[in-house]
């Protein structure tokens, strides 16, 4: 049976199970005295059958569906060859077996090729037939039992209640799975990048010449891989980043919160919020078509010159992109800061600037601080600006006119075209990430806890 | 304008009390030597008034205490004899406010100045997250009342002892102002509103935080600063407004009921109002 139809079949099972349920505690009620004599409302007892076929068996069949795969390759491995030849890939074998067990044979596959491939057709139709077997068989016996518990004594209610629950938790697992397998994967691969290229040599080796050796694409040449380049590339961009957004937000957070009347807030606010939303990559283009050129000829024109793709025009561009973050979150803080704070310096005669300066931004600062620190991990995490127009190569430089390029952008250029999943080129994108998830994450946790100290303070 | 003025005077006398717009101020809202005086004050929140036609004498050197029931308007008069309901978008003033003979919602008035002569503490203590210090030296810093270092050690030095301080922070000045208790807090406001050498001090509900004891300093203090400011103090407790003030006002929906003698308002009050709130019937 092909998998929807499957899916099919059990939904249909366990709404005729709720269907059951309820009418099975609607009929023992009227044998008693109606529905004062259920424990629950009839509903809960029809949710409770459903749920127990339905939900047991899905996962059981999303499991089946995730490790089929595996279990099917570690069956077709003894069709490959004893002697395995050089450069040999099994991947690429897998995927060409696959290939030719759905029926597309391109050119003329190896015979042990054409054997595995049969095999693992008939190791995938008996597995399908077992799944079903085994998933419709769940759903019904499940639903039959939670069916024969349905009663006038049964607490459906609070058995709904705990399915709720275990479905919530399970929901934040996935999450929270996600995350740290995304992290562990990517540790993993750094640590074959690491058994390549020394540590040393990446954190502070000052040359970033990373080569393909993989087939055609071989490149010829040494390659080199001294991140530090990079890294003086993200923290150069993120600081004219931030030299443009830090005052500009601030500023104009003090004006929304301190100085606009309520009228001019509600229309201000979300006017600086859209910037938000522009996709980056129509800031990228912006920053490469518009404001690179104009760099470039406002420079020429006092003789000096800008490449034509500069760290100026991608920072200044990610600082205007990152405006609405800093005005935001400081007009949250500086709105946090007590009224009573205010009356205290407006009643002692201060004018509104004295104020702002010498009590509302003291006691906003740590959340201020906490705001920029924000700001600064979405400037270095923030990649499509900088592939379109910081340029690519890795100058070791602090002249903003000259093109660099950064983490991100040499992780996109590294990984875009074909690649061996095995050579320090593709890995070196691993040990980048790597370093760029843990500078990120060292910001978001030393922002957040320095905001939330701040609010405590006012609590 | 004149439109809606009258139509929310209209809508605002519902009360029993007062069915015509005429009404009168019972006792003596007068004083010989006025500091302060308003004249017709009224004031609206948008479209809602919250102060009727209010006229009052503050005597110079005299404490003078609001009293009335929660909502009467008592915080919303007080704030406009310093001008703090400027700080409020909807906030409008009528009538006229005279400080020394001079109206302060002239045109012509700044505002800045005017809030160091006529200073305020607030319900809730609000020292700022700055250094006990620094918070008595912000408004003589800011206005430039002192010329050195030493002079400005002195003023600090002299308004917490006025406010009875000095001997609990001398040694921790530059310790954290909200690092003190409830009470000290309070003080260190006052300390902090005198050291601008004010005329008058506004207080709204200064003790309402307090405990009895920290209540019974700052009502000392009230009574010892009284040789020297004018001081306005608005109050729940009868026995307070009884034990610290010259003269009583006792306000009652936006309307100003009665003034008088603090002793002769809590002993033998003229308006039936005014009897039924000290005798405890409402409020
Ligand atoms: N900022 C404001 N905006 C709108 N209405 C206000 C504002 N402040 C006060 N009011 C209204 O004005 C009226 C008088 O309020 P006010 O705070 O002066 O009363 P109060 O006598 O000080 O009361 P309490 O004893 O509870 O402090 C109330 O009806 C109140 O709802
Ligand atoms: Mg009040």
């Amino acid at each position: 049976m092909p998998t929807n139809l499957v899916l099919l079949v059990l939904l249909a099972l366990a709404v005729t199970y709720f269907v059951l349920g309820r009418r099975a505690i609607l009929s023992q009620g009227q044998r008693a005295s109606g529905i004062r004599s259920m424990h629950s409302l009839p509903h809960y007892y029809g949710v409770w059958a459903g749920v127990a076929a339905l939900l047991p068996a899905l996962v059981l069949m999303v499991l089946w569906i995730g490790l089929e795969d595996s279990i099917l390759r570690a069956l077709v491995a003894s069709y490959f060859p004893a002697e395995r030849p050089e450069n040999f890939i099994e991947d690429v074998f897998f995927t060409q077996i696959k290939n030719v067990a759905q029926g597309n044979v391109v050119g003329t596959p190896p015979e042990w090729v054409m054997q595995a491939a049969g095999a693992w057709a008939g190791f995938e139709r008996s597995s399908q037939n077992l799944m079903s077997a085994a998933v419709l068989g769940t759903c019904a016996v499940l639903g039959f039992f939670a069916y024969k518990q349905v009663g006038l004594e049964f607490r459906a209610r609070n058995a709904v209640e705990n399915v709720i629950m275990a479905v919530l938790v399970a929901c934040s697992i996935v999450a929270i799975l996600t995350t740290v397998g995304i992290v562990f994967s990517v540790l993993f691969e750094s640590i074959k990048f690491f058994g390549m290229v020394s540590p040393m040599e990446f954190f502070f080796g000052l040359d970033w010449i990373p080569k393909a050796n993989f087939g055609e694409n071989a490149d010829s040449g040494e390659s080199a891989y001294g991140a530090i380049p990079l890294f003086a590339g993200t923290a150069l961009i993120s600081a004219i980043a931030l030299i443009v957004a830090v005052p500009t937000g601030l500023f104009s957070a003090i004006f929304l919160s301190e100085y606009a009347g309520p009228r001019l807030r509600a229309i201000v606010k979300p006017l600086m919020e859209i910037l938000a939303g522009i996709p980056t990559v129509v800031y990228g283009f912006f920053a490469a078509l518009t404001v690179a050129p104009l760099f470039k000829d406002l420079f020429a024109s006092v003789g000096m010159s800008a490449s034509s793709e500069s760290a100026l025009a991608a920072g200044v561009v990610m600082g205007v992109m990152i405006i609405p973050f800093v005005s935001s979150l400081s007009d949250d803080v500086i709105n946090a800061v007590p009224q009573s704070l205010r009356d205290a310096a407006y009643g002692l005669g201060s004018t509104k600037s004295e104020a702002i300066r010498q009590v509302i931004l003291p006691a906003a600062l740590p959340g201020i601080v906490g705001a920029i620190l924000l700001a600064v991990s979405r400037a270095v995490g923030e990649t499509m600006i900088v592939v379109m127009a910081a340029g690519l190569a890795a100058n070791l430089t602090a002249n903003p006119l000259e093109a660099v390029t950064t983490v991100t952008s040499q992780i996109v250029t590294i990984l875009k075209g074909d690649q061996s999943f095995n050579s320090p080129m593709t890995l070196s994108a691993f040990a980048l990430a790597l370093t760029l998830i843990t500078v990120t994450l060292a910001l978001n946790v030393l922002a957040i806890r320095i905001v939330k100290k701040y609010r405590e303070q006012y609590d | 304008m004149e439109a809606t003025m009258e139509n929310t005077r209209t809508t605002g006398t519902a009360d029993v009390a007062w069915d015509h717009d005429d009404f009168q101020t019972v006792g003596t809202p007068g004083h010989d030597d006025p500091r302060m005086t308003a004249g017709n004050v009224d004031v609206f929140y948008g479209e809602k008034q919250a102060i009727m036609n209010v006229s009052i004498d503050i005597g110079a050197n005299e404490v003078v205490s609001f009293i009335g029931p929660s909502g009467c308007g008592k915080s919303t008069f007080l704030r406009c004899l310093n001008r703090m309901n400027d700080t409020i978008d909807i906030c409008r003033v009528g009538g006229s406010i005279m400080l020394d003979g001079q109206d302060i919602y002239d045109p012509s008035i700044d505002v800045v100045p005017l809030r160091a002569r006529v200073g305020m503490v607030f319900q809730k203590p609000n020292p700022f997250p700055k250094s006990i210090y620094d918070n008595v030296a912000y408004g003589p810093r800011i206005h430039g009342l002192v010329d050195s270092k030493a002079e400005l050690d002195e003023v600090v030095e002299q308004s917490l002892t006025r406010a009875g301080l000095w001997d609990e922070a001398k040694d921790r000045l530059d310790q954290p102002g909200t690092g003190l208790s409830g009470g000290q807090q309070q003080r260190l406001c006052i300390a902090r509103a005198i050291a601008v050498s004010p005329e008058v001090i506004l207080m709204d509900e200064p003790c309402s935080a307090l405990d009895p004891i920290a209540t019974a300093r700052i009502e000392e203090l009230i009574h010892d600063l009284s040789s020297q400011f004018t001081i306005v103090i608005v109050t729940h407790s009868m026995q307070q407004a009884a034990r610290v003030s010259d003269r009583t006002a006792y306000f009652h929906l936006g309307r100003l009921v009665e003034v008088g003698p603090t002793k002769q308002i809590f002993t033998s009050p003229q308006h039936s109002l005014t009897q039924d709130y000290i005798t405890g019937r409402f409020g």
